[in-house]
């Protein structure tokens, strides 16, 4: 198992590499440079300024630059964000990002394994049908409309939350619940389905007939084995949310990673681009690893074997 | 002969969008102490859904409008969930089909077979675990003591049928149903665990119900046996007044396609049993039937007694029904019987009959 852990990480590292390649090549290819948009700047300052930032070297020595830099924990330095180190403006900014985007899939995951446990054990009853209604909602409205909706009630009339503030952990609650709408509707929907294949299987009737009551069953028997699959959706589940949401994070005024990384992309912001690409290549690469341990986990099917590989 | 269970007048029902299918159509059948009682009958005769009404695990969609599954004075159609809770897996327990399935992927063994123990007994942990392990033992998984954490992929399909029937015993249960429990398995295997099944009995002392379609399985350990054509017990007896001495011509037709060591070729049933969306008024067998008589059409028949353990359901034996001479191989049969009867009579060895 450690050995399969390890060799894992080492892949991870390698994927890192080649995941910083592929965007830094990509990158170049976008339209325009850094300095689009800046019609006030003459020739000499952009012919100085890409001095500075070694933007007319060759690429593949700005390539090896980075690549150095990188090893030693140097993703450069912004070109928009007021000149700050790249290393600065992501840790200063992805902490309330994290934190939102982990609590609102601690939310939407358990929330959504129990209503789809409850709608497959009650299935074609009215709870059943209640509980597909509010899939069917949760999904189809964007996050920013239950944003909007939260505010309104819980912050402004009853003034329980904050509205838009980021001061402590009761003004990351809103945000995390519109967040966690989407995952907890897609988590129940698939733990329902998974759930009521999982109950007409031959063990719970075994499980029945040992004199197991309808709830035992489902406590000891079909909630570990309809986790299986669901399993599967939480890794990118878990990274679409941990990387920040622009939208929730403008809403409620959250100094998040969200915004900056799509100011990046319009700005062509070369090293935060390649900062976050990394990063949420990280968090995605970190997130399959858990997912994967967790697999082993709950399936002994699939456990890991002390070998390195899989059984 | 003590009864320890009474079945009285079973009606049940599943409801589906077509209408009310009558699964089982007024059976009633007992089970004797320590007796094994085999139901015998093709896919769809309604051997399962009798044996899941007396376990108390019908599917939802079902309805119970008339009968009586007395045990131990109670009758277990009229009894709350939580008590029949109580007895399942306690008292009465089952065997189920297909140990491939049957077994959570996602336990170790061990605490599968201990599960019942826990539930019923309020046994500790350690001293369950310990239970399961004998029981292991006794079912005939070897070096149980190293297996009981082994998770049933890492087990074959007649190894894992023992593990289930070891989740069926553990508690000792009085009644032990089980299901075709050698359907999915190699004949080779099936002969194992009818062999398990026949120790257990001695050792444990229950009385079982067996289901199968598999008459060469019946012989091997059935006391009794009751045939069930299309929701209906047709015929039943000892093993071997059905094997030797069979009265209703579906019994006939069973045991004739059943291959033996003189068959020339092998005989099939005609035709197909009906729809019980709408079950036929008369003999649900008659329009399979090449001995069937108009009043096969018009009227359900009635038990007639063949002998006080034995009777079939069939107007051939009204006292006025004309005399039919029953297919060559069930002669054959009738007359191997009535020379061991005869040679029994004298008092000799008897003779092996089949």
């Amino acid at each position: 198992m450690t050995k399969y852990i390890l060799k894992r990480i080492a892949w991870i590292f390698i994927t890192l590499w080649i995941v910083a390649t592929i965007t830094f090549f990509l990158m170049k290819l976008l339209p325009g440079t850094p300095y689009t948009n800046q019609a006030k700047l003459s020739a000499d300052q952009i012919r100085i300024m890409n001095d500075q930032y070694g933007l007319n070297k060759p690429l593949i020595t700005q390539y090896w630059v980075y690549i150095v830099g990188l090893l030693h924990g140097d993703l450069g330095t912004s070109f928009q964000f007021n000149n700050q180190p790249v290393t600065y403006l992501i840790s200063n900014r992805i902490g309330p990002s994290m934190q939102i985007g982990a609590q609102a899939m601690i939310i939407g995951t358990f929330l959504g394994i129990l209503l789809g446990a409850i709608a497959a054990v009650k299935q074609r009853t009215w709870v059943d049908s209640v509980a597909t209604f509010f899939a069917i909602v949760g999904r189809s409205i964007p996050n920013f409309v239950f944003a909007v909706i939260l505010q309104f009630f819980l912050a402004f009339k009853l003034k329980i939350f904050p509205i838009a503030l980021w001061d402590g952990f009761s003004s990351s609650i809103l945000p995390s619940i519109a967040l966690a709408m989407a995952p907890l509707a897609d988590t129940a929907r698939f733990m329902r389905t998974e759930m009521v294949d999982v109950l007409s299987s031959d063990y719970i009737e075994l499980a029945r007939s040992k004199g197991l009551s309808s709830w035992q069953t489902v406590a000891k028997h079909a909630l570990r084995n309809s986790l299986i699959p669901v399993v599967t959706i939480i890794g990118p589940m878990a990274v679409a949310l941990m990387t920040g949401s622009m939208v929730i994070e403008n809403i409620f005024s959250i100094p998040g990673i969200g915004e900056q990384f799509v100011k990046s992309i319009l700005t062509n912001d070369y090293p935060t681009i390649m900062g976050l690409t990394i990063l949420y290549s990280a968090a995605l690469l970190v997130i399959y690893l858990v997912v994967d341990i967790l697999y082993g986990i709950i399936d002994p099917r699939i456990r890991l074997s002390t070998t390195g590989g899989k059984e | 002969m003590e009864k320890i269970l009474d079945v009285k007048d079973l009606e049940i029902n599943f409801h589906t969008f077509a209408g009310d299918v009558k699964a089982i159509r007024d059976v009633s059948f007992h089970l004797n102490k320590g007796e094994t009682l085999a139901i015998v009958g093709e896919s769809g005769s309604g051997k399962s859904v009798t044996v899941r009404s007396i376990m108390g695990l019908l599917a939802n969609n079902s309805n119970v409008p008339n009968g009586q599954i007395m045990f131990k004075d109670q009758d277990l159609l009229k009894i709350s969930a939580r008590q029949m809770e109580k007895i399942r897996g306690n008292d009465i327990s089952m065997i189920f089909q297909d140990p491939m399935t049957s077994l959570d992927p996602t336990m170790p063994i061990g605490k599968q077979v201990a599960e019942p123990l826990l539930i019923h007994n309020h046994m500790s942990r350690a001293k369950a675990m310990e239970r399961a392990e004998e029981v292991l033992e006794l079912v005939g998984i070897p070096n149980a003591k190293n297996r009981i954490k082994d998770y049933p992929h890492q087990f074959s399909g007649g190894q894992r049928q023992r593990i289930v029937i070891a989740i069926a015993i553990v508690n000792y249960p009085e009644i032990l149903i089980a299901d075709e429990p050698t359907t999915a398995l190699d004949v080779t295997i099936q002969s194992q665990i009818i062999e398990l099944m026949k120790e257990l009995q001695d050792k444990i002392e229950t009385s079982i119900i067996f289901i199968t379609h598999d008459l060469g399985v019946v012989a091997g350990i059935a006391d009794r046996v009751a045939v069930m054509y299309a929701g209906k017990i047709i015929e039943y007896g000892t093993v071997d007044e059905i094997f030797y001495d069979p009265r209703h011509p579906y019994t006939w037709g069973l045991l004739n396609s059943m291959p033996t060591l003189e068959s020339q070729k092998l005989y099939a049933i005609p035709g197909t049993p009906p729809n019980l969306l709408n079950p036929p008024k008369g003999d649900a067998f008659a329009p399979r039937n090449e001995y069937a008589m108009a009043i096969d059409y018009e009227a359900m028949p009635p038990f007639f007694k063949v002998t006080d353990t034995h009777y079939a359901a069939t107007w051939l034996l009204h006292p006025d029904a004309p005399k039919v001479q029953p297919p060559a191989e069930i002669l054959r049969r009738h007359e191997l019987y009535h020379k061991y009867l005869a040679e029994q009579a004298k008092g000799g060895v008897p003779a092996d009959a089949e």
